[in-house]
Protein backbone atom coordinates (compact mmCIF):
# COMPACT_ATOMS: atom_id res chain seq x y z
CA UNK A 1 0.00 0.00 0.00
CA UNK A 2 2.99 2.84 0.82
CA UNK A 3 5.01 1.35 -2.45
CA UNK A 4 4.63 4.20 -4.05
CA UNK A 5 5.84 6.14 -0.73
CA UNK A 6 9.32 7.21 -1.24
CA UNK A 7 11.95 5.68 1.49
CA UNK A 8 9.48 2.00 1.75
CA UNK A 9 10.47 -0.87 1.03
CA UNK A 10 9.56 -4.49 1.70
CA UNK A 11 12.99 -6.77 2.39
CA UNK A 12 11.51 -10.67 1.61
CA UNK A 13 12.22 -12.67 4.85
CA UNK A 14 14.74 -14.98 4.72
CA UNK A 15 12.58 -17.62 7.03
CA UNK A 16 14.19 -20.91 7.20
CA UNK A 17 17.67 -20.31 7.88
CA UNK A 18 16.77 -18.39 10.96
CA UNK A 19 14.06 -20.85 11.99
CA UNK A 20 17.15 -24.13 12.02
CA UNK A 21 19.14 -21.73 14.11
CA UNK A 22 16.75 -21.30 16.48
CA UNK A 23 15.51 -24.86 16.72
CA UNK A 24 19.43 -25.68 17.28
CA UNK A 25 19.47 -22.82 20.51
CA UNK A 26 16.18 -24.29 21.33
CA UNK A 27 17.32 -27.56 21.96
CA UNK A 28 20.44 -26.55 23.31
CA UNK A 29 18.87 -24.45 26.01
CA UNK A 30 16.20 -27.69 26.64
CA UNK A 31 18.65 -29.80 27.32
CA UNK A 32 20.88 -27.34 29.73
CA UNK A 33 18.03 -26.89 31.74
CA UNK A 34 17.34 -30.23 31.84
CA UNK A 35 20.84 -31.46 33.28
CA UNK A 36 20.56 -28.82 35.49
CA UNK A 37 16.89 -30.31 36.93
CA UNK A 38 18.64 -33.56 36.80
CA UNK A 39 22.02 -32.26 38.65
CA UNK A 40 19.96 -30.27 41.14
CA UNK A 41 18.64 -33.17 43.02
CA UNK A 42 21.57 -36.18 42.19
CA UNK A 43 24.87 -34.54 42.63
CA UNK A 44 24.18 -33.60 45.93
CA UNK A 45 22.82 -37.14 46.49
CA UNK A 46 25.82 -38.61 45.17
CA UNK A 47 28.04 -36.03 47.45
CA UNK A 48 25.54 -37.80 50.47
CA UNK A 49 26.95 -41.40 49.50
CA UNK A 50 30.38 -40.68 49.05
CA UNK A 51 30.79 -39.32 52.24
CA UNK A 52 28.89 -42.32 53.91
CA UNK A 53 30.86 -44.79 51.92
CA UNK A 54 34.31 -42.90 52.84
CA UNK A 55 33.27 -42.30 56.59
CA UNK A 56 32.50 -46.26 56.40
CA UNK A 57 35.68 -46.90 54.94
CA UNK A 58 37.75 -45.32 57.09
CA UNK A 59 36.55 -46.59 60.48
CA UNK A 60 36.53 -50.20 58.88
CA UNK A 61 40.19 -50.03 57.39
CA UNK A 62 41.45 -48.07 60.00
CA UNK A 63 39.68 -50.26 63.17
CA UNK A 64 38.59 -46.94 64.73
CA UNK A 65 37.43 -47.65 68.03
CA UNK A 66 33.35 -47.10 68.06
CA UNK A 67 33.89 -45.04 71.38
CA UNK A 68 35.62 -42.03 69.21
CA UNK A 69 34.64 -42.61 65.76
CA UNK A 70 31.56 -44.82 64.95
CA UNK A 71 30.90 -45.95 61.85
CA UNK A 72 27.56 -45.06 59.92
CA UNK A 73 25.89 -48.16 60.47
CA UNK A 74 26.37 -48.33 64.42
CA UNK A 75 24.68 -44.89 64.37
CA UNK A 76 22.17 -45.78 62.72
CA UNK A 77 21.53 -48.37 64.72
CA UNK A 78 21.68 -46.16 67.76
CA UNK A 79 19.39 -43.77 66.62
CA UNK A 80 16.89 -47.04 65.67
CA UNK A 81 17.64 -47.99 69.25
CA UNK A 82 17.30 -45.25 71.72
CA UNK A 83 14.37 -44.24 69.00
CA UNK A 84 12.11 -43.36 72.02
CA UNK A 85 14.42 -41.76 73.91
CA UNK A 86 15.82 -39.59 71.89
CA UNK A 87 11.91 -38.63 70.13
CA UNK A 88 11.30 -37.37 73.43
CA UNK A 89 14.34 -35.31 73.46
CA UNK A 90 13.50 -34.00 69.97
CA UNK A 91 9.86 -33.03 71.37
CA UNK A 92 11.51 -30.98 73.84
CA UNK A 93 14.19 -28.79 71.81
CA UNK A 94 11.32 -28.35 68.99
CA UNK A 95 9.14 -27.09 71.67
CA UNK A 96 11.10 -24.85 72.71
CA UNK A 97 11.73 -24.10 69.58
CA UNK A 98 8.51 -23.18 68.45
CA UNK A 99 7.31 -21.64 71.34
CA UNK A 100 10.27 -19.07 71.01
CA UNK A 101 9.81 -18.78 66.55
CA UNK A 102 6.06 -18.20 68.09
CA UNK A 103 6.75 -15.10 70.39
CA UNK A 104 9.62 -13.83 68.49
CA UNK A 105 6.81 -13.40 65.59
CA UNK A 106 4.29 -11.61 68.06
CA UNK A 107 7.52 -9.56 69.59
CA UNK A 108 9.15 -9.06 66.60
CA UNK A 109 6.50 -7.73 64.55
CA UNK A 110 4.42 -6.06 67.43
CA UNK A 111 7.58 -3.67 67.84
CA UNK A 112 7.96 -3.55 64.41
CA UNK A 113 4.74 -1.99 63.68
CA UNK A 114 5.37 0.40 66.60
CA UNK A 115 8.48 1.13 65.32
CA UNK A 116 6.82 2.81 62.10
CA UNK A 117 3.83 4.25 63.80
CA UNK A 118 6.18 6.49 66.04
CA UNK A 119 9.37 7.64 65.68
CA UNK A 120 10.27 8.47 68.95
CA UNK A 121 9.28 4.74 70.72
CA UNK A 122 12.05 3.52 67.36
CA UNK A 123 14.61 6.27 68.24
CA UNK A 124 14.50 4.73 72.14
CA UNK A 125 14.07 1.29 72.10
CA UNK A 126 16.41 0.36 68.35
CA UNK A 127 19.64 0.36 70.23
CA UNK A 128 18.68 -1.78 72.57
CA UNK A 129 17.91 -4.54 70.04
CA UNK A 130 20.59 -4.07 68.28
CA UNK A 131 22.72 -4.36 71.72
CA UNK A 132 20.52 -7.63 72.77
CA UNK A 133 21.39 -9.40 68.76
CA UNK A 134 25.38 -8.19 68.81
CA UNK A 135 25.90 -10.01 72.47
CA UNK A 136 26.28 -13.93 72.31
CA UNK A 137 23.70 -15.39 73.66
CA UNK A 138 26.50 -18.10 75.05
CA UNK A 139 27.26 -14.96 77.70
CA UNK A 140 23.96 -13.72 78.45
CA UNK A 141 22.53 -17.46 78.97
CA UNK A 142 24.17 -17.76 82.32
CA UNK A 143 22.72 -15.23 83.37
CA UNK A 144 19.59 -16.05 83.03
CA UNK A 145 19.63 -19.17 84.39
CA UNK A 146 20.13 -17.28 87.41
CA UNK A 147 17.12 -14.84 87.71
CA UNK A 148 14.90 -17.35 86.00
CA UNK A 149 13.98 -20.31 87.96
CA UNK A 150 11.52 -22.21 85.22
CA UNK A 151 14.29 -24.13 83.02
CA UNK A 152 11.87 -24.19 80.48
CA UNK A 153 10.95 -20.43 80.37
CA UNK A 154 14.78 -19.77 80.57
CA UNK A 155 15.21 -21.82 77.83
CA UNK A 156 12.49 -20.14 75.78
CA UNK A 157 13.98 -16.66 76.33
CA UNK A 158 17.10 -17.58 75.20
CA UNK A 159 15.90 -18.79 72.06
CA UNK A 160 13.70 -15.43 71.81
CA UNK A 161 16.49 -13.19 72.46
CA UNK A 162 18.34 -15.20 69.23
CA UNK A 163 15.34 -15.54 67.06
CA UNK A 164 13.20 -12.15 67.24
CA UNK A 165 16.11 -9.60 65.99
CA UNK A 166 15.97 -10.63 62.14
CA UNK A 167 11.89 -10.52 62.54
CA UNK A 168 12.30 -7.21 64.05
CA UNK A 169 14.83 -5.89 61.39
CA UNK A 170 13.21 -6.81 58.25
CA UNK A 171 9.29 -6.59 59.03
CA UNK A 172 10.49 -2.83 60.15
CA UNK A 173 12.30 -2.28 56.29
CA UNK A 174 9.18 -4.35 54.66
CA UNK A 175 6.64 -1.35 56.77
CA UNK A 176 8.99 1.52 55.89
CA UNK A 177 9.54 0.29 52.02
CA UNK A 178 6.41 1.50 50.71
CA UNK A 179 6.00 2.89 47.30
CA UNK A 180 5.75 6.57 47.25
CA UNK A 181 3.64 7.12 44.71
CA UNK A 182 0.84 4.56 46.70
CA UNK A 183 1.91 6.11 49.51
CA UNK A 184 0.66 9.44 47.48
CA UNK A 185 -2.17 8.00 46.51
CA UNK A 186 -3.29 6.60 49.95
CA UNK A 187 -3.26 10.30 51.22
CA UNK A 188 -5.38 11.41 47.75
CA UNK A 189 -8.03 9.46 49.39
CA UNK A 190 -8.25 10.52 52.64
CA UNK A 191 -6.62 6.74 54.00
CA UNK A 192 -6.55 6.94 57.96
CA UNK A 193 -3.45 6.01 59.58
CA UNK A 194 -4.97 2.32 60.46
CA UNK A 195 -5.77 1.87 56.45
CA UNK A 196 -2.49 2.65 55.42
CA UNK A 197 -1.03 0.31 57.53
CA UNK A 198 -3.29 -2.74 56.63
CA UNK A 199 -3.62 -1.95 53.35
CA UNK A 200 -0.42 -1.13 52.21
CA UNK A 201 2.70 -1.46 54.79
CA UNK A 202 1.83 -4.52 55.92
CA UNK A 203 1.39 -6.41 52.27
CA UNK A 204 4.27 -4.27 51.53
CA UNK A 205 6.39 -5.98 54.64
CA UNK A 206 4.87 -9.56 54.09
CA UNK A 207 7.90 -10.77 51.92
CA UNK A 208 10.28 -9.20 54.17
CA UNK A 209 9.01 -10.55 57.20
CA UNK A 210 8.91 -14.10 55.53
CA UNK A 211 12.26 -13.30 55.12
CA UNK A 212 12.95 -13.01 58.40
CA UNK A 213 11.41 -16.05 59.80
CA UNK A 214 13.16 -18.17 57.86
CA UNK A 215 16.51 -16.69 59.21
CA UNK A 216 14.61 -16.75 62.51
CA UNK A 217 13.49 -20.58 62.31
CA UNK A 218 17.28 -21.67 62.35
CA UNK A 219 18.32 -19.30 64.81
CA UNK A 220 15.38 -20.46 67.15
CA UNK A 221 16.87 -23.85 66.98
CA UNK A 222 20.24 -22.89 67.73
CA UNK A 223 19.26 -20.69 70.49
CA UNK A 224 17.47 -23.33 72.57
CA UNK A 225 20.39 -25.63 71.49
CA UNK A 226 23.05 -23.66 72.81
CA UNK A 227 20.83 -22.44 75.53
CA UNK A 228 20.70 -25.69 77.12
CA UNK A 229 24.28 -26.87 76.96
CA UNK A 230 24.63 -23.60 79.30
CA UNK A 231 21.40 -25.02 81.47
CA UNK A 232 23.06 -28.32 81.98
CA UNK A 233 20.51 -29.66 83.95
CA UNK A 234 19.37 -33.00 83.07
CA UNK A 235 15.80 -34.53 84.47
CA UNK A 236 12.81 -35.15 83.25
CA UNK A 237 11.97 -32.57 80.11
CA UNK A 238 16.01 -32.53 78.61
CA UNK A 239 16.34 -31.72 75.07
CA UNK A 240 18.59 -33.01 72.33
CA UNK A 241 21.70 -30.55 73.56
CA UNK A 242 21.29 -32.52 77.08
CA UNK A 243 20.98 -36.06 75.61
CA UNK A 244 24.72 -34.89 73.54
CA UNK A 245 25.99 -33.82 76.49
CA UNK A 246 25.10 -36.76 78.69
CA UNK A 247 26.37 -39.34 76.28
CA UNK A 248 29.36 -37.40 76.18
CA UNK A 249 30.10 -38.14 80.07
CA UNK A 250 29.59 -41.37 79.47
CA UNK A 251 31.21 -41.61 76.11
CA UNK A 252 28.21 -43.67 74.49
CA UNK A 253 29.50 -41.74 71.06
CA UNK A 254 27.17 -43.16 68.62
CA UNK A 255 24.55 -41.62 70.65
CA UNK A 256 25.98 -38.63 70.13
CA UNK A 257 26.14 -38.49 66.51
CA UNK A 258 22.59 -39.89 66.41
CA UNK A 259 21.41 -36.66 68.45
CA UNK A 260 23.33 -34.78 66.32
CA UNK A 261 21.95 -36.35 63.16
CA UNK A 262 18.36 -35.46 64.88
CA UNK A 263 19.19 -31.96 65.16
CA UNK A 264 20.58 -31.26 61.89
CA UNK A 265 17.34 -33.02 60.26
CA UNK A 266 15.09 -30.71 62.72
CA UNK A 267 17.15 -27.35 61.58
CA UNK A 268 16.11 -28.37 57.31
CA UNK A 269 12.88 -29.37 58.72
CA UNK A 270 11.81 -26.25 59.81
CA UNK A 271 14.02 -24.08 56.91
CA UNK A 272 12.32 -26.81 54.40
CA UNK A 273 8.59 -26.05 56.07
CA UNK A 274 9.30 -22.07 56.43
CA UNK A 275 10.48 -22.08 52.91
CA UNK A 276 7.29 -23.70 51.65
CA UNK A 277 5.09 -21.65 53.62
CA UNK A 278 6.15 -18.77 52.27
CA UNK A 279 6.29 -19.48 48.77
CA UNK A 280 2.34 -20.77 49.15
CA UNK A 281 1.70 -16.96 50.87
CA UNK A 282 3.36 -15.00 47.88
CA UNK A 283 3.53 -17.56 45.06
CA UNK A 284 0.88 -15.53 43.34
CA UNK A 285 2.35 -12.12 43.01
CA UNK A 286 5.98 -11.68 44.69
CA UNK A 287 8.66 -11.93 41.92
CA UNK A 288 10.90 -14.31 44.47
CA UNK A 289 8.06 -17.02 44.40
CA UNK A 290 7.41 -17.44 40.67
CA UNK A 291 8.27 -20.08 38.25
CA UNK A 292 11.51 -18.72 36.03
CA UNK A 293 10.03 -19.24 31.98
CA UNK B 1 -22.96 9.65 25.48
CA UNK B 2 -22.15 12.86 27.35
CA UNK B 3 -22.01 15.91 25.84
CA UNK B 4 -19.43 18.50 26.78
CA UNK B 5 -20.77 22.22 25.91
CA UNK B 6 -18.07 23.78 24.00
CA UNK B 7 -15.09 25.69 25.99
CA UNK B 8 -16.68 28.93 26.41
CA UNK B 9 -19.57 27.42 28.02
CA UNK B 10 -17.59 25.26 30.61
CA UNK B 11 -18.15 26.69 34.01
CA UNK B 12 -14.92 26.99 35.68
CA UNK B 13 -13.57 24.10 38.42
CA UNK B 14 -10.28 24.98 39.52
CA UNK B 15 -7.94 27.86 39.50
CA UNK B 16 -4.53 28.59 40.40
CA UNK B 17 -3.58 31.93 40.85
CA UNK B 18 -0.03 33.26 41.41
CA UNK B 19 1.42 29.68 42.30
CA UNK B 20 5.32 29.58 43.73
CA UNK B 21 6.97 26.90 45.43
CA UNK B 22 10.23 27.73 46.83
CA UNK B 23 12.10 23.77 47.90
CA UNK B 24 14.10 24.21 51.54
CA UNK B 25 13.98 27.95 50.75
CA UNK B 26 16.56 27.53 47.89
CA UNK B 27 15.31 25.01 44.75
CA UNK B 28 12.79 27.84 43.31
CA UNK B 29 10.81 25.51 41.41
CA UNK B 30 7.23 27.99 40.61
CA UNK B 31 6.80 31.32 40.67
CA UNK B 32 3.59 33.33 39.62
CA UNK B 33 1.91 30.26 37.95
CA UNK B 34 -1.47 30.82 36.35
CA UNK B 35 -4.12 27.97 34.88
CA UNK B 36 -7.59 27.88 34.71
CA UNK B 37 -9.31 24.21 34.56
CA UNK B 38 -12.98 24.18 33.29
CA UNK B 39 -15.24 21.84 33.93
CA UNK B 40 -15.08 18.89 30.67
CA UNK B 41 -11.74 20.33 29.68
CA UNK B 42 -8.33 18.76 28.68
CA UNK B 43 -5.76 20.23 29.61
CA UNK B 44 -2.24 19.93 28.79
CA UNK B 45 0.50 21.20 30.79
CA UNK B 46 3.62 20.95 28.51
CA UNK B 47 7.19 21.81 29.40
CA UNK B 48 10.95 20.79 29.78
CA UNK B 49 11.76 18.08 32.26
CA UNK B 50 12.48 20.24 35.75
CA UNK B 51 10.03 22.74 35.01
CA UNK B 52 7.97 22.15 38.37
CA UNK B 53 4.63 20.03 36.33
CA UNK B 54 4.66 17.49 38.84
CA UNK B 55 4.19 20.04 41.35
CA UNK B 56 2.09 21.83 40.26
CA UNK B 57 -0.22 18.84 39.89
CA UNK B 58 1.07 17.60 43.39
CA UNK B 59 0.02 20.72 44.94
CA UNK B 60 -3.35 20.70 43.20
CA UNK B 61 -3.98 16.82 44.79
CA UNK B 62 -3.33 18.49 48.09
CA UNK B 63 -0.45 16.81 48.78
CA UNK B 64 1.93 19.82 48.79
CA UNK B 65 1.29 23.16 50.29
CA UNK B 66 2.08 26.25 48.05
CA UNK B 67 4.93 28.18 49.47
CA UNK B 68 2.58 31.15 47.56
CA UNK B 69 -0.48 31.83 45.90
CA UNK B 70 -3.24 29.64 46.20
CA UNK B 71 -5.70 27.26 44.31
CA UNK B 72 -9.01 27.50 44.78
CA UNK B 73 -11.63 25.28 43.53
CA UNK B 74 -15.67 25.12 42.54
CA UNK B 75 -18.05 23.64 44.75
CA UNK B 76 -17.89 21.20 46.63
CA UNK B 77 -14.26 18.96 47.17
CA UNK B 78 -13.58 16.13 48.86
CA UNK B 79 -11.09 13.52 49.16
CA UNK B 80 -13.28 11.30 46.13
CA UNK B 81 -12.92 14.48 44.14
CA UNK B 82 -9.71 13.54 42.49
CA UNK B 83 -8.04 10.65 40.55
CA UNK B 84 -4.51 10.77 39.82
CA UNK B 85 -2.77 8.43 37.78
CA UNK B 86 1.32 8.74 37.45
CA UNK B 87 4.11 8.05 35.61
CA UNK B 88 4.15 4.14 36.62
CA UNK B 89 0.96 2.03 37.00
CA UNK B 90 1.22 2.19 40.47
CA UNK B 91 -0.51 -0.83 41.19
CA UNK B 92 -0.49 -3.27 44.41
CA UNK B 93 1.34 -6.11 43.54
CA UNK B 94 0.07 -8.21 45.97
CA UNK B 95 -3.63 -7.38 44.88
CA UNK B 96 -5.81 -8.65 41.63
CA UNK B 97 -6.78 -6.05 38.98
CA UNK B 98 -10.63 -6.00 40.67
CA UNK B 99 -9.07 -5.19 44.12
CA UNK B 100 -6.87 -2.81 42.93
CA UNK B 101 -9.42 -0.55 41.49
CA UNK B 102 -11.28 -1.35 44.40
CA UNK B 103 -8.74 0.30 46.51
CA UNK B 104 -10.53 4.01 46.20
CA UNK B 105 -13.73 2.91 47.11
CA UNK B 106 -12.38 0.40 50.05
CA UNK B 107 -10.64 3.36 51.43
CA UNK B 108 -13.59 5.15 51.78
CA UNK B 109 -15.47 2.33 53.41
CA UNK B 110 -17.48 0.82 50.63
CA UNK B 111 -17.07 -3.15 50.58
CA UNK B 112 -15.99 -4.95 47.41
CA UNK B 113 -19.26 -6.11 46.81
CA UNK B 114 -21.03 -2.87 46.81
CA UNK B 115 -18.49 -1.12 44.85
CA UNK B 116 -18.57 -3.86 41.85
CA UNK B 117 -20.67 -2.38 40.20
CA UNK B 118 -18.49 0.93 39.37
CA UNK B 119 -15.62 -1.21 39.06
CA UNK B 120 -17.12 -3.19 36.57
CA UNK B 121 -17.55 -0.44 34.54
CA UNK B 122 -14.59 1.48 34.98
CA UNK B 123 -12.83 -1.56 33.72
CA UNK B 124 -14.77 -1.83 30.78
CA UNK B 125 -13.97 1.52 29.73
CA UNK B 126 -10.79 0.99 29.70
CA UNK B 127 -11.49 -2.83 27.88
CA UNK B 128 -10.25 -4.86 30.66
CA UNK B 129 -13.25 -6.68 31.80
CA UNK B 130 -11.97 -10.00 31.73
CA UNK B 131 -9.00 -9.09 33.67
CA UNK B 132 -10.91 -8.16 36.66
CA UNK B 133 -8.79 -11.65 38.52
CA UNK B 134 -5.24 -11.24 36.62
CA UNK B 135 -2.60 -9.96 39.17
CA UNK B 136 -0.40 -7.11 37.78
CA UNK B 137 2.65 -9.05 36.84
CA UNK B 138 0.23 -11.16 34.66
CA UNK B 139 -0.10 -8.13 32.43
CA UNK B 140 1.61 -6.08 29.69
CA UNK B 141 2.28 -2.37 30.56
CA UNK B 142 -0.11 -0.91 28.63
CA UNK B 143 -2.80 -2.87 30.42
CA UNK B 144 -1.58 -1.62 33.86
CA UNK B 145 -1.36 1.63 32.50
CA UNK B 146 -4.80 1.09 31.78
CA UNK B 147 -6.06 -0.36 35.28
CA UNK B 148 -4.46 2.54 36.79
CA UNK B 149 -6.73 4.95 34.52
CA UNK B 150 -9.78 2.86 35.36
CA UNK B 151 -9.02 3.48 39.54
CA UNK B 152 -8.64 6.82 38.52
CA UNK B 153 -11.95 7.29 36.90
CA UNK B 154 -13.74 4.50 38.71
CA UNK B 155 -14.73 7.05 41.80
CA UNK B 156 -16.24 9.52 39.01
CA UNK B 157 -13.69 12.44 40.31
CA UNK B 158 -14.20 15.71 39.54
CA UNK B 159 -10.62 16.10 37.41
CA UNK B 160 -8.23 13.43 36.81
CA UNK B 161 -4.26 14.41 36.96
CA UNK B 162 -2.24 12.57 34.76
CA UNK B 163 1.54 13.28 35.01
CA UNK B 164 3.16 11.82 32.12
CA UNK B 165 1.40 8.89 32.54
CA UNK B 166 2.45 7.18 29.06
CA UNK B 167 5.87 8.43 28.78
CA UNK B 168 7.36 5.01 29.91
CA UNK B 169 5.42 2.80 26.88
CA UNK B 170 6.59 1.91 23.27
CA UNK B 171 5.12 4.39 20.82
CA UNK B 172 2.53 1.97 19.49
CA UNK B 173 1.19 1.55 22.32
CA UNK B 174 1.48 5.28 23.85
CA UNK B 175 -0.57 6.10 20.34
CA UNK B 176 -3.21 3.47 21.20
CA UNK B 177 -3.73 4.55 24.66
CA UNK B 178 -3.70 8.42 23.88
CA UNK B 179 -6.70 7.20 21.08
CA UNK B 180 -8.55 4.98 23.62
CA UNK B 181 -8.16 7.76 26.46
CA UNK B 182 -9.98 10.55 23.96
CA UNK B 183 -12.54 8.17 23.47
CA UNK B 184 -13.13 7.08 26.84
CA UNK B 185 -13.17 10.70 28.03
CA UNK B 186 -16.23 11.79 25.12
CA UNK B 187 -17.82 8.78 26.38
CA UNK B 188 -18.08 9.94 30.19
CA UNK B 189 -17.06 14.00 29.80
CA UNK B 190 -14.79 13.89 32.64
CA UNK B 191 -12.33 17.11 32.98
CA UNK B 192 -8.50 15.88 32.04
CA UNK B 193 -5.18 17.93 33.54
CA UNK B 194 -2.46 16.20 31.80
CA UNK B 195 1.47 16.36 32.44
CA UNK B 196 3.60 15.68 29.09
CA UNK B 197 7.02 17.06 27.68
CA UNK B 198 5.51 15.48 23.52
CA UNK B 199 4.95 18.31 22.14
CA UNK B 200 2.78 15.45 19.68
CA UNK B 201 0.91 14.32 22.36
CA UNK B 202 -0.33 17.32 23.96
CA UNK B 203 -1.88 18.64 20.85
CA UNK B 204 -3.43 15.41 19.43
CA UNK B 205 -4.94 14.99 23.08
CA UNK B 206 -5.81 18.67 24.61
CA UNK B 207 -7.86 21.23 23.55
CA UNK B 208 -5.88 23.69 25.25
CA UNK B 209 -1.92 23.41 25.94
CA UNK B 210 -0.55 26.03 28.83
CA UNK B 211 2.95 25.93 27.80
CA UNK B 212 5.13 26.48 30.68
CA UNK B 213 8.58 28.25 31.09
CA UNK B 214 11.59 26.28 32.32
CA UNK B 215 12.17 26.74 35.89
CA UNK B 216 10.83 28.24 37.61
CA UNK B 217 7.96 27.53 35.88
CA UNK B 218 5.02 29.23 35.21
CA UNK B 219 2.77 29.21 31.95
CA UNK B 220 3.66 31.58 29.14
CA UNK B 221 1.06 31.03 26.86
CA UNK B 222 -1.84 29.13 26.49
CA UNK B 223 -2.64 27.03 22.56
CA UNK B 224 -6.00 26.47 21.69
CA UNK B 225 -6.51 23.24 19.14
CA UNK B 226 -10.04 24.25 17.37
CA UNK B 227 -10.31 20.09 16.41
CA UNK B 228 -13.58 19.29 17.15
CA UNK B 229 -13.42 15.70 18.92
CA UNK B 230 -13.66 12.47 17.92
CA UNK B 231 -9.96 12.86 16.84
CA UNK B 232 -8.88 9.86 15.31
CA UNK B 233 -5.68 8.65 13.36
CA UNK B 234 -6.38 10.58 10.41
CA UNK B 235 -5.76 14.00 12.52
CA UNK B 236 -2.42 12.95 13.46
CA UNK B 237 -1.32 13.00 9.44
CA UNK B 238 -3.61 16.11 8.48
CA UNK B 239 -1.88 19.49 7.82
CA UNK B 240 -3.83 21.02 10.77
CA UNK B 241 -2.18 18.53 12.97
CA UNK B 242 1.18 19.48 12.22
CA UNK B 243 0.67 23.22 12.16
CA UNK B 244 -0.82 22.99 15.65
CA UNK B 245 2.18 21.17 16.55
CA UNK B 246 4.65 23.58 14.45
CA UNK B 247 3.20 26.50 16.60
CA UNK B 248 3.05 24.56 19.93
CA UNK B 249 6.78 23.82 18.96
CA UNK B 250 8.00 27.09 18.41
CA UNK B 251 5.78 28.34 21.90
CA UNK B 252 7.77 25.71 23.73
CA UNK B 253 11.35 26.91 22.11
CA UNK B 254 10.13 30.71 23.54
CA UNK B 255 9.56 29.67 26.45
CA UNK B 256 12.67 28.56 27.16
CA UNK B 257 13.93 31.64 25.90
CA UNK B 258 11.73 33.21 28.57
CA UNK B 259 13.47 31.79 31.65
CA UNK B 260 16.99 31.88 30.39
N1 LIG C 1 10.64 17.35 47.14
C1 LIG C 1 11.51 18.17 46.49
N2 LIG C 1 12.54 18.70 47.15
C2 LIG C 1 13.43 19.51 46.52
N3 LIG C 1 13.35 19.82 45.22
C3 LIG C 1 12.35 19.32 44.50
C4 LIG C 1 11.36 18.44 45.10
N4 LIG C 1 10.47 18.08 44.15
C5 LIG C 1 10.88 18.70 43.02
N5 LIG C 1 11.98 19.43 43.22
C6 LIG C 1 12.68 20.26 42.22
O1 LIG C 1 11.73 21.12 41.64
C7 LIG C 1 11.92 21.20 40.24
C8 LIG C 1 10.66 20.82 39.51
O2 LIG C 1 10.42 19.46 39.68
P1 LIG C 1 9.20 18.68 39.01
O3 LIG C 1 7.95 19.35 39.38
O4 LIG C 1 9.31 17.25 39.37
O5 LIG C 1 9.51 18.89 37.46
P2 LIG C 1 8.82 18.21 36.19
O6 LIG C 1 7.72 17.34 36.67
O7 LIG C 1 8.35 19.35 35.35
O8 LIG C 1 9.90 17.45 35.49
C9 LIG C 1 13.10 20.31 39.90
O9 LIG C 1 14.25 21.11 39.75
C10 LIG C 1 13.23 19.42 41.10
O10 LIG C 1 14.57 19.08 41.31
MG1 LIG D 1 7.55 15.21 36.53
Amino acid sequence: MHSESPGIRNPAPDASSTAQAMDAEEHRRFMRRRLERIGKWCLPLAVLVFTVWFWDRLVVVNEIPHYILPGPSLVWETLAADFWLLLEALKVTLQITLLALAVAVIGGVGLAVLFTQSRLFEMSLFPYAVVLQVTPIISIAPLIFIYVDNKIVGLLICAWIVAFFPILSNTTLGLNSTDHNLRDLFRIYGASRWQRLKHLQIPTALPYFLGGLRIAGGLALIGAVVAEYVAGTGGIGSGLAFTILEAGYRLQIPRMFAALLLIAATGVLIFVSLSLFSHLLLRKWHESALKKE
Amino acid sequence: MSVVPPMDKRPELLSVKQLGKTFNGEVEALRGMNLTVNSGDFVSLLGPSGCGKSTVLRMIAGLMEPTTGRIGWQGEHGSGSIGVVFQEPTLMPWASVEKNVWLPFRLAGQSLKSARPRIREALGLVGLEEFSDSYPRELSGGMKMRVSIARALATNPRVILMDEPFAALDEITRFKLNHDLLELKSKIGCTILFVTHSVFESVFLSDRIAVMTARPGRVLTEITVGEPYPRDDDFRTSSSYAAYCRVTSESLQQSMLEAA
